[in-house]
């Protein structure tokens, strides 16, 4: 018998169709992988089980949980499943805490409210609880605050409060989005154990194929709001019967045609890194004393010749961010040098620096937050034309505007635009319009693609590649996504703790890493491929 | 935490050298001899200078901010030109007033707004919510006078339930003067607790947006409890904020309601000192006033840290 029940679910907030007829179910030991695009409903039918929906959804159809009728269940009820019969993961480890309450009380909270137990019952089990999911007492002591620890971390204790009383039923949703391959790996791994330990039943909602691949037994894929095919995720995933498993697969998988460059690694490189390093003065814990310093980016030397597309892979913390905006010249090296067309960029004041700007544009990772929402795409597009030595007039930047929107497959209607009226992929490829309308030689890119559903990456991706073959455009990729340095990039460097651990052709590195922290990116990065295979060999 | 402390310490206490500074250098350029108002006009130049001399205006600059400064510390502020009589003990006097009225006001208006906004936020849009924030610009946009005659009207002339003015003192029992500082309370509360529950409204709908208000809401707590536990402390930021504000406000801004209630508050206080070029006393006063919302702002940071262990982990 199943856990979990969803049948013929129908969903509409206000007067929009959010979901409509979907059909689920979760049995008990279960991993059942819930896959999709942004959009796509997942979350809608994981918040329809928790009754969490905001207060003009009204959803139809029949979903059972252990007998027990969800969607006719009162508030009471439901208060006494939450938490303790179905327990929720979400998204984002970072705002999911509470940041004023210590994660003992945070954990032992829902115990004591859910068992009656003393508070000194309550924080015992709780004390138990992060230990099991890796937070052991002695590095992590009850009084701990949320902002004391990583994302990771607080992604463990997200989960200690939501498995606290041993659900039935784990709702999972994107629970390793937000972290790199590493801690994902080992985010999964826990998931895993705790399905094992106690036959829970697993929903886990992600966008990412391979993750769910490698981890559930059954899977649904879902789009704009219905279950376009579900079953056996092998069989599914190696059939790809309907046509938009293929396209989600191949999508997820994409690598854009790019033609070999041609021996342009002799000349005089676009971008030289020496001996860079970056300290940030320690934290005071009182007035007379300073914990010792942290060295962000430890005497980093790199250099990037023009037209390459180079890929910068390490964990999150691993200094690659810090390292991208010194060679933006946003932050300053403690020491070291760093040129740009052979000219010193590092001490310039900003007057001198324009020349460099002008020829040195970003990308970065969220088109939602990169944008100032009351201006139109012109202006915004326009930007960084002030870098220009001679300003050009109205009709001028008119026609760059268009041009570059042009370039970067946007209309150029789409000038009178504001940004909300844009997807986001369609917001990425503005920020990418506004860093070309300058015709840059270096391109940095912060995790450009990683809040992308996998077509419109792959989408984006072709049009990274496209406009290096196309302006000669060089590319930093900040990511610690190895598909994407695999998609797109001729060189990676491997960061790890400040250092640049390993070096060389994308391929060669990727395929025969040499150092731990190269290796452990690997490993731990999820591939599609990989993991169909390792599923039809367990299933024999 | 001891650093955070130190620090708003070290803060407050250059902010009150400097306010003190202010204030002496400002009434210093004031156009106006003290001397020659204290004699009337028909004084001669001789006798002027005499008692320039007695009160010490003819010492240098320094000297005398010195003076006046450390008399400051010891409590000692002069004496009051119009009334002849210890400026602190006008002080102390006034402040017996206006110290519990502002204080039950601040009290009546955190009591009403917090729960009004509470409930204001936890039914945004609907009927309960634009009641409420209706009564709230309502209390925002009435003029307190007003509002404070329609009060004496209604519960002194018409129910006889208070006094409808003046101050009896606090050597008539605690009973009566609470009574008659009751209604002034009410007339300054109002328009208060319409801001705070405005404050207290948005700045909890925006925590009720937060990701962890889901998170508690799917440990299996009524929305309620979530509303308590984690919304509110979350919320508490702004609220403090505008709370120090009023409190300052209340201590001296009250000058309107005084005359209605016919109470010797300090804003009478200053404004009768004001008109009379009783420097000394307005000097004296508005030092209080700077010490005391400075001290009023340094509780305010202190509580922050107390809501948000963020703030003490960081410098």
């Amino acid at each position: 018998m199943s856990l979990l029940d969803i049948e013929n679910l129908s969903l509409t907030i206000g007067d929009t169709p959010i979901l409509k007829d979907i059909e689920l179910s979760v049995a008990p030991g279960e991993v059942m992988g819930l896959v999709g695009e942004s959009g796509s409903g997942k979350s809608m039918t994981a918040l329809t089980v928790m009754q969490l929906l905001p207060h003009a959804a009204r959803a139809t159809g029949r979903v059972t949980f252990d007998g027990i009728d969800i969607l006719a269940a009162t508030e009471d009820q439901m208060c006494a499943l939450r938490g303790d019969d179905i327990g929720m993961v979400f998204q984002e480890p970072m705002t999911a805490l509470n940041p004023v309450k210590t994660i003992g009380e945070q954990v032992a909270e829902g115990i004591r409210w859910h068992t009656k137990a003393s508070r000194a019952e309550a924080e015992d089990r709780a004390r138990k609880m992060l230990d099991r999911v890796g937070l052991p007492e002695a590095k992590f002591p009850m009084s701990r605050y949320p902002h004391e620890l990583s994302g990771g971390q607080r992604q463990r204790v997200v989960i200690a409060i939501a498995c606290a009383l041993k659900p039935k039923l784990l709702i999972a949703d994107e629970p390793t989005t937000a972290l790199d391959v590493v801690l994902q790996a080992q985010i999964l791994d826990l998931l895993r154990d705790l399905v094992a330990e106690s036959r829970m039943g697993l929903l886990l909602i992600s966008h990412d194929l391979a993750v769910v691949t490698e981890m559930a037994d059954r899977i649904t894929i879902l789009r704009h709001g219905e279950v376009m095919e579900a079953g056996d995720t092998a069989r599914t995933l190696s059939e790809q019967f309907h046509p938009y498993t293929r396209q989600l697969a191949q999508a997820s998988m994409h690598v854009p045609a790019r033609a070999r460059l041609h021996g342009n690694e002799t000349g005089r490189p676009l971008l030289q890194v020496e001996g860079v390093t970056r300290d940030y003065p320690g934290r005071r814990p009182s007035l007379f004393k300073r914990a010792p310093g942290i060295r962000a980016v430890d005497d980093v030397s790199l250099s990037i010749a023009p037209g390459r597309s180079v890929a910068l892979v390490g964990r999150s913390g691993c200094g690659k961010s810090t390292l991208a905006r010194m060679i933006l010249a946003l932050d300053r090296p403690t020491s070291g040098t760093i040129s740009f067309r052979g000219e010193t960029i590092t001490g310039k004041s900003q007057a001198e620096l324009k020349p460099a700007r002008r020829d040195m544009q970003v990308v970065f990772q969220d088109p939602y937050g990169s944008f100032d929402p009351r201006q139109k795409v012109e202006k915004l597009v326009a930007e960084p034309l002030h870098v220009l030595e001679k300003k050009p007039t109205r009709a001028e930047r008119h026609e760059m505007v268009a041009h570059a929107l042009h370039e970067v497959g946007l209309d150029q209607r789409d000038m009178d635009k504001y940004p909300h009226e844009f997807s986001g992929g369609q917001r990425q490829r503005l920020s990418i319009a506004r860093a070309i309308i300058t015709r840059p030689k270096l391109v940095v890119a912060d995790e450009p693609v990683s809040a992308l559903d996998v077509s419109i990456r792959a989408q984006i991706l072709d049009l990274f590649a496209e406009l290096n073959q196309k302006l000669g455009i060089a590319y930093l990729f900040i990511t610690h996504d190895l598909t994407v340095a695999r998609a797109i990039t001729d060189e990676v460097l491997v960061m790890h703790d400040g250092k640049i651990v390993e070096r060389g052709k994308t391929n060669e590195v990727l395929d025969h890493p040499q150092s731990e922290a190269a290796k452990a990116l690997v490993t731990a990065a999820p591939d599609l491929h990989r993991a169909i295979a390792r599923r039809m060999q367990e299933q024999g | 935490m001891t650093a955070y402390l130190l620090k708003r310490l070290a803060i407050a206490l250059a902010t009150l050298l400097l306010a003190s500074m202010v204030v002496f250098a400002v009434l210093e350029i004031l156009p106006g001899d003290p001397a020659r108002l204290m004699l009337g006009m028909n004084a001669s130049a001789d006798q002027v200078e005499l008692l320039r001399n007695q009160m010490g205006l003819n010492a240098p600059l320094a000297w005398r901010y010195l003076h006046w400064a450390g008399g400051l510390l010891s409590l000692d502020f002069g004496r009051s030109y119009t009334y002849s009589v210890p400026v602190i003990d006008l002080v102390r006097e006034r402040l017996a007033v206006s110290l519990p009225l502002a204080l039950i006001a601040l009290a009546l208006s955190t009591i009403i707004a917090i729960p009004v906004g509470l409930f204001s936020a936890s039914r945004r849009g609907r009927a309960g919510d634009t009641i409420s924030m209706g009564a709230a610009q309502l209390g925002v946009a009435v003029p307190n006078f007003w509002f404070a005659l329609m009060l004496i009207y209604v519960f002194a002339v018409w129910l006889r339930l208070v006094p409808a003015g003046g101050f009896p003192g606090w050597s008539a029992g605690i009973g009566p003067a609470l009574k008659s500082l009751l209604l002034p309370a009410v007339a300054l509360a109002l328009p208060q607790a319409a801001i705070l529950a405005r404050v207290t409204r948005s700045a909890l709908i925006e925590v009720l947006n937060e990701d962890y208000i889901r998170t508690a809401r799917a440990k299996g707590l009524p929305y309620r409890t979530v509303l308590w536990r984690h919304a509110l402390r979350n919320a508490m930021i702004p609220v403090l904020t505008i709370l120090g504000l009023q409190f300052a406000f209340l201590l001296a801004g009250t000058i309107i309601i005084e005359n209605v209630f016919y109470l010797p508050g300090l804003g009478r206080l200053v404004f009768q000192a004001i008109t009379q070029r009783d420097l000394i006393v307005v000097e004296s006063v508005v030092m209080l006033l700077v010490a005391a919302v400075i001290a009023v702002n340094l509780l305010v940071d202190l509580s922050y840290a107390v809501v948000d262990p963020r703030l003490r982990s960081r410098q």
